[in-house]
């Protein structure tokens, strides 16, 4: 569930779809530096994968629910240009095909998605590693803890999003918006255990695909190509 | 299986909506909505000549009323959230109904409701009349490029795949009387994702060597984009200039 068409006013979603359709044009010429053939198939997947996780809810309280949002747990497995392309491809299609989420909101999802949750969550997830040993147990915890930050911080974009443009004039929502942060965080910390569990399954299995992995090559299934 | 490939928002059929190029009606989707947007909530009567052109558009498409709202669920929650706001809204009060509620809250409910339910139902007409490997097509149409609809394409082609593996899992899950409700019950769930992932991927990574022996180097052959007629850009213009003049109109009245 996404911001739809006029909860944001048209001058700032304007401004925001410029922002996001820039940001767009950057992810996609940093993602193709290191995206190798063999690492789009990767990136598709993640996109898949973040746009069926969306579908599916998790118990946060009895009668409350949330969904992943996936936004680290991209930029963790593809790097963070690819992972702000991926939310961005899945939020498109989901508002051009699926009707969720406003035609004229896309570039304000796009932030708070894609550049709050994704790269944003990934440069935490970098200042945090950095305080570990990198092993790959520290890869999986440090995963997990920027996600379960990165659900409220994109709650909290809205939240400032809608508090500078929103187009109510008759009740200050702050205290509503700011509310909805604080369940937001308990969405958090279903988004940290999943992202870390899925982290932690790819880094046992395939350490040589996680892009935010001190163990990433990027290269092994190229040589077995070849 | 080839209900495999059709999304639940599509609607067969041969309407001239289903038939006209997807990237114009991709960019006529944007256009129409950002016309939409920009309309002051104080022209009500464009408002009900947006809703009259949906439900031509809709007559068009042939989509059944039923079909449509069914779509629209999806902006409830955010429908309730509208509909707090007369109650909660401060300032100048109006009576409706014996209740006392504040008239700017009104506007603002209204100007939520209005803009949401028309900019929901231009994407449920888009979504009823075209495929998702026509949308692809479109976006290649309009020159984005090609590392985007390659993700976009790999994409919508193991969503189904994933969701199917997923409900399995549900299944073998609830079989074994896994019934989440609490948050701290939530490993699981974690667990299984993460198994579907690797599964997924190392699908995907099969499914991708077998295309490098077969030639595949890194993009799909050019996948002929039919020509769209100019006609159709003309048709497609005409829908976008009329929402436009209207939302001129009512921003040039009040």
């Amino acid at each position: 569930m996404h911001i739809p068409d006029g909860f944001i006013g048209p001058g700032a979603s304007a401004i925001a779809g410029v922002g996001a359709a820039g940001g767009f044009a950057v992810a996609v010429r940093q993602a193709k530096t290191y995206l190798t053939d063999r690492l789009v198939p990767l990136a598709a997947l993640s996109a898949a994968f973040v746009f069926a996780a969306q579908m599916v809810n998790f118990p946060v309280l009895p009668g409350m629910s949330g969904h992943l949002i996936g936004g680290v747990l991209a930029a963790v497995l593809i790097g963070p240009s690819a992972g702000y392309l991926v939310m961005a491809i899945v939020l498109g299609v989901q508002a051009l095909v699926f009707a969720d989420g406003g035609l004229s909101a896309l570039g304000l999802n796009i932030i708070n998605l894609g550049g709050i949750a994704a790269v944003g969550g990934y440069w935490l997830y970098r200042l945090m590693l950095r305080f570990s040993n990198g092993s790959s147990r520290s890869v999986v915890i440090v995963a997990g803890l920027a996600a379960a930050v990165s659900v409220p911080l994109a709650a909290a974009g809205f939240a400032v999003e809608f508090a500078l443009a929103g187009t109510t004039t008759s009740v200050s929502l702050t205290s509503v918006l700011w509310a909805l942060v604080g369940t937001h965080m308990l969405i958090g910390i279903g988004e940290g255990i999943i992202t870390a569990a899925v982290i932690g399954a790819v880094v046992r299995s395939r350490p040589d695909l996680v892009y935010g992995a001190p163990t990433f090559t990027g290269e092994r299934t190229e040589d077995l190509v070849v | 299986m080839a209900d495999g490939h059709v999304h639940a928002l599509y609607l067969h059929g041969h309407s001239v909506l289903h038939r006209i190029a997807p990237q114009i009606k991709i960019v006529g989707a944007f256009l129409i909505v950002i016309g939409i947007v920009v309309t002051p909530r104080e022209a009500f009567w464009a408002f009900g000549l947006y809703l009259l052109a949906m439900v031509v558009l809709a007559a068009i498409a042939r989509i059944p009323p039923s079909f449509a709202a069914r779509r629209m669920l999806i902006e409830v929650p955010f429908l309730l959230v509208a509909l707090l706001l007369p109650i909660l809204g401060g300032g100048q009060t109006v009576e409706v109904f014996g209740l006392s509620l504040s008239q700017a809250g009104l506007w603002d409910a209204w100007n939520i409701l209005a803009k949401a339910t028309l900019g929901l139902s231009v994407a449920v007409i888009l979504g009823a009349t075209t495929q998702v490997p026509e949308i692809l097509v479109g976006l290649d149409g309009l020159k984005m490029p090609s590392i985007v609809t390659a993700i976009a394409g790999f994409m919508v082609r193991y969503v189904d795949v994933i969701l199917s593996d997923w409900s399995r899992m549900r299944i073998a899950m609830a079989s074994r009387a896994h019934d989440a409700r609490w948050i701290t019950q939530i490993g699981p769930i974690a667990r299984t994702l993460g198994a579907i992932f690797v599964r997924t991927y190392e699908r995907g990574e099969r499914v991708y060597l077998a295309m490098r022996s077969r030639g595949y180097s890194g993009s799909m052959p050019a996948s002929a984009i039919p020509a769209t007629p100019v006609a159709q850009w003309i048709l497609g213009g005409a829908v976008i200039a009329s929402v436009w003049a209207i939302a001129a109109m009512a921003v040039l009245t009040t």
